[in-house]
């Protein structure tokens, strides 16, 4: 049995005092231990910003590189070695700015990573400008009059990109933070686990709507699988369809039961319904965390490895002197 | 009426959809299986099919064959083939005054014409061409669907078949056996029963059409030649040569070979080649872009894998940070640029030498790498090979240079066996480091770094970007320590200079001129060396493979020399890199900026303009 003291590094960890990703790196530990990887074969990718500095954290095999890369790199080593346990750490900037390239084509590939997109809606390590996440109108250093840019939404990158795993935490929820983790590497593919987390030099309180502990179970709905979609501080308030919308009912009101509340299906290929729950917002709904989509198809690593067996079953060339004795060639 | 040159330059030039690159390939393997030395050079338009009949729409492959040892693909042509007056108008400038010229005159309508911007109806008096020359009107579309009359063919098809026309009169021309060209269209066709006959039916015609009409032209007899070890040979172009080299060193190391790579011309047949070779075990990513073709490579380096990435100009452009990655990580990496004409998009299909100083330089920070230059299609093997060994034993990132010459090009290759390769002994861990291993730990010799990869247990780390601990390898940002990382990574790549073959001389090493070249120049230099030395013009010529870091003794070599003639195909980035190198040296340079290879004569120029006056002379 593994303990997370086995994945934590010698390093001190250099998080700010009260950032989220303090927070993000216990649950890693935690998870990586209940997962059972033994460290040697866990690899941990990442690119350039607070979240990155995560590899230096924790005791597995690690790789710091460069800025919006670190899905390319990853797709990399799990390819060339799949029998490893492949997981990358990204930022808001690092992952859908700069890296956004990769981060969809590793989706599209079903690359079987594990990847924290660590969402801080702020650039923190270059001091406060705003990100692809942050709000039309966020005030930064970099738009002192607002941002008249619109953000985009993770989940909606996910699944445009047809990504088979998404699921959505918030720092200051460890045990579901643990789950989606464990989630992320018991699914097959690319599996996005969007944390949200506070930065508390730059953005302090971005998430503070949901992260109070007094509100939250009123403002945030924690889907499963195969459960109904009920919330709320009396856990009587759950999701039904009317027509193409969701829509919040209170159970026990105008005739509602909790039979009519529905059940959540993340392993659905049709991606419609888990769109609708990614992009509800406040005040109007609550914020879906856990794991929203779970779909299992068939991995990028698996099918470059099978396609090379069946290749090389039925070649008759398998060495560098074969390929030489096979080609047109004449005595001189 | 028959010569017996000892070498002759035929230039095969059409439509790009004309089979022009097909019928001279097709020759040019027939050459060599009649014992010839080949050298050959395709030079085709960017567009896929330009507008037909236009100038721009010319597509070109040169084959220089020879009894003697034929460096380059020739200057000018002996035997031109023209299937239309654009293929005429553009290769004016590459005819000798007493060239064949086969010419469809079928292609020669007042359409055609005006098509190539003729003004009148003469084409040959309107380009002044000498009437010297031996042209040999030839009605190939006629013949041709004369010759397929009986075939069910549509007139689309039967007009694909003109080029083999033209190919079996060049048999006819140079006595090349038939039989063997059959033999290559069989291969070729074996898939396509009823193009193969129709095709063998064309060049049968073709050939009987010079054989019966006793043509009154030159015919060429080319001897075998003596002047090449003997072996089996194959022909090779540059980018097959360098996936091969690859394949091979990977298997020496006992490291599986992975490319990461995205399309770019002209370095996508390395990943054609490489994609196709699942059979060797190696996994090819066609990456999302340039960037991740190089990142997807460093995260299979990481992993343990020999690592390659493939790209030209631009993408070395954009893989530039990525590379610095490498460095930094020191990871074991060959990237290969076949360069094109820059900057920018540039000329995508033309040759030009103009990424050196990319290679050497072209990252932020201090940042060392290896960089060498393949010299001939064939040695494109040997020195992808070495790339690997390199970057394998010294946990470095190498840049091979190669170009679209080099690249599309062919020359005759003799077949190693794995056995006769030198060995490959990638850096890993001596024993006993279990749980006290860091990335910084080094050789205190080649100060390379001990290599230990994931799965490995006791030898977890983490590696970065970032400047580490030359002690712990932990992030550091102290000031004597980065300039002790900065020092010591600059001498690794210098150490391996230890290890690398040292520089020859080619010529005649007491005369007072030496000419420097490096990369895809080596056989025109060589060629121009040897013209230069049959007229009593003393020179020589050391060409560089290895660029970074120098051959330990090129600053002795290039010090005996008096007048020092460095020729490359950009405005002097080789000459430049020499003078940084070596303090003292008075070089002159010669540079060509056409994008297209040199000509010996042009280099035979300049000699004897420098060895006349020491002014500074640049094509212009």
């Amino acid at each position: 049995m593994m303990q997370p003291q086995d994945f934590k590094s010698d390093q001190t960890v250099r998080f700010c005092p009260g950032c989220g990703d303090h927070a993000i790196c216990m649950a890693l530990q935690k998870a990586m231990a209940a997962i059972g990887v033994p460290p040697h074969q866990t690899v941990v990718i990442s690119g350039i910003g607070c979240s990155s500095r995560m590899p230096h954290y924790l005791n597995t095999y690690g790789f710091n590189t460069i800025h919006g890369r670190g899905a390319a790199v990853a797709t990399g080593v799990k390819t060339s070695h799949p029998e490893l346990s492949v997981w990358q750490m990204t930022g808001d900037g690092d992952c859908l700015a700069i890296g956004g390239n990769h981060f969809i084509h590793s989706l599209r590939r079903n690359v079987d990573l594990n990847i924290c997109l660590f969402n801080n809606r702020i650039y923190g390590l270059t001091k406060g400008q705003y990100s692809p996440t942050s709000p039309k109108g966020f005030v930064s250093k970099s738009s002192p009059f607002g941002t008249v840019e619109r953000p985009f939404v993770p989940a909606e990158l996910v699944m445009g990109a047809r990504g088979t795993f998404f699921a959505r935490t918030l720092d200051v929820d460890m045990p579901t933070t643990v789950a989606c983790m464990q989630a992320a590497h018991a699914h097959h593919g690319a599996s996005v686990i969007e944390c949200l987390v506070n930065c508390v030099i730059f953005n302090n309180g971005t998430h503070s709507w949901i992260a109070d502990r007094e509100e939250r179970a009123e403002r945030t709905v924690l889907l499963e699988h195969g459960k109904p979609m009920i919330f709320g501080k009396e856990h009587n308030k759950g999701l039904v369809l009317d027509g193409w919308n969701l829509r919040v009912v209170t159970i026990g009101e105008n005739g509602v039961t909790e039979s009519d509340i529905l059940i959540h299906d993340a392993a659905t290929e049709d991606d419609t319904l888990h769109r609708k729950l990614a992009l509800m917002q406040a005040p109007d709904f609550p914020i879906a965390l856990g794991v929203i989509r779970n779909v299992e198809s068939e991995t990028y690593d698996q099918a470059v490895h099978a396609q090379l067996q069946e290749v090389q079953q039925k070649s008759t060339m398998h060495c560098f002197d074969d390929l030489v004795t096979a080609c047109e060639q004449w005595e001189i | 009426m028959n010569t017996q040159p000892t070498d002759i330059v035929v230039r095969f030039s059409g439509d790009s959809g004309d089979g022009m690159q097909l019928t001279g390939t097709l020759f040019s393997n027939l050459s060599a299986l009649s014992g010839n030395d080949i050298s050959t050079f395709p030079d085709f338009p960017a567009e896929i099919r330009a507008p037909q009949g236009t100038l721009g729409g010319v597509s070109g492959f040169q084959v220089h064959i020879g009894e003697n040892r034929v460096y380059t693909p020739g200057d000018k042509a002996d035997v031109l083939v023209a299937m239309n007056p654009a293929a005429l108008k553009v290769n004016v400038n590459n005819l000798k005054a007493d060239s064949v010229v086969i010419v469809d005159t079928d292609s020669f309508t007042d359409k055609d014409l005006q098509k190539a911007l003729f003004k009148t109806d003469n084409p040959f008096t309107e380009l002044g061409l000498p009437d010297t020359l031996q042209i040999v009107p030839l009605a190939l579309t006629t013949l041709t669907k004369e010759s397929l009359k009986d075939f069910q063919m549509d007139n689309k098809s039967i007009l694909r078949c003109k080029n083999m026309f033209a190919l079996g009169l060049i048999c006819w021309l140079f006595e090349r056996s038939l039989e063997q060209a059959q033999h290559f269209l069989a291969n070729k066709f074996r898939k396509k029963p009823a193009l193969l006959e129709a095709n063998t039916k064309v060049l049968t015609d073709g050939y009987n059409y010079g054989n019966n009409l006793h043509l009154n032209i030159t015919t060429f007899r080319i001897g075998a030649t003596n002047d090449l070890p003997h072996g089996r040979y194959t022909s090779i172009a540059g980018n097959k040569a360098t996936a091969w080299g690859l394949i091979a060193a990977a298997e020496k190391a006992g490291k599986r070979l992975f490319l990461g790579s995205y399309p770019i011309t002209p370095a996508t047949d390395i990943l054609h080649e490489l994609a196709a070779r699942k059979d060797m075990g190696v996994i090819t990513v066609q990456a999302e872009d340039e960037i991740a073709g190089i990142c997807t490579a460093i995260g299979a380096s990481f992993a343990g894998d020999l690592a390659v990435t493939t790209t030209s100009g631009p993408g070395l452009s954009l893989k530039s940070e990525a590379i610095g990655l490498a460095v930094m990580a020191e990871l074991p990496l060959v990237v290969i640029d076949v360069q094109r004409g820059g900057p920018s998009t540039g000329l995508p299909t033309k040759t030009e030498q103009t990424d050196l100083l990319q290679a050497i330089y072209g990252r932020n920070g201090e940042s060392p790498a290896v960089v060498l230059a393949a010299s001939t299609p064939d040695n494109c093997f040997y020195y992808a090979y070495m790339a690997a060994k390199i970057a394998l034993e010294h946990t470095t990132p190498v840049i091979l240079l190669s170009d679209t010459y080099l690249a599309n090009g062919t020359s005759l290759w003799k077949l190693p066996r794995l056995a006769d390769m030198p060995a490959v002994s990638p850096a890993t861990v001596p024993d006993g480091w279990q749980g006290r291993y860091n990335p910084a730990v080094r050789d205190p010799e080649t100060l390379v770094r001990y290599f230990a990869v994931p799965g490995m247990q006791g030898f977890g780390h983490r590696n970065m970007g970032l400047e580490r601990d030359a002690r712990s390898g932990t992030i550091s940002t102290d000031p004597a320590n980065h300039a002790l990382m900065v020092e010591t990574r600059a001498r690794k790549v210098q150490n391996i200079a230890r290890s690398l073959p040292l520089l020859q001389v080619y010529g005649d090493s007491t005369a007072d001129t030496l000419f420097v070249g490096f990369g895809s120049t080596e056989g025109h230099l060589r060629a121009a060396v040897d013209t230069l030395l049959s007229q009593g013009k003393p020179c020589a010529l050391a060409h560089f493979n290895y660029i970074c870091p120098l051959p330990l003794n090129t600053a002795e070599v290039l010090r005996k020399y008096r007048r020092i003639i460095v020729c490359e195909l950009n405005s002097g980035q080789f000459a430049a890199y020499l003078r940084s190198q070596i303090e003292g040296l008075h070089i002159l340079q010669y540079n060509k900026l056409e994008a297209q290879p040199f000509l010996v004569t042009e280099l035979v120029e300049a000699y004897c303009r420098y060895t006349a006056s020491e002014a500074h002379a640049t094509k212009a």
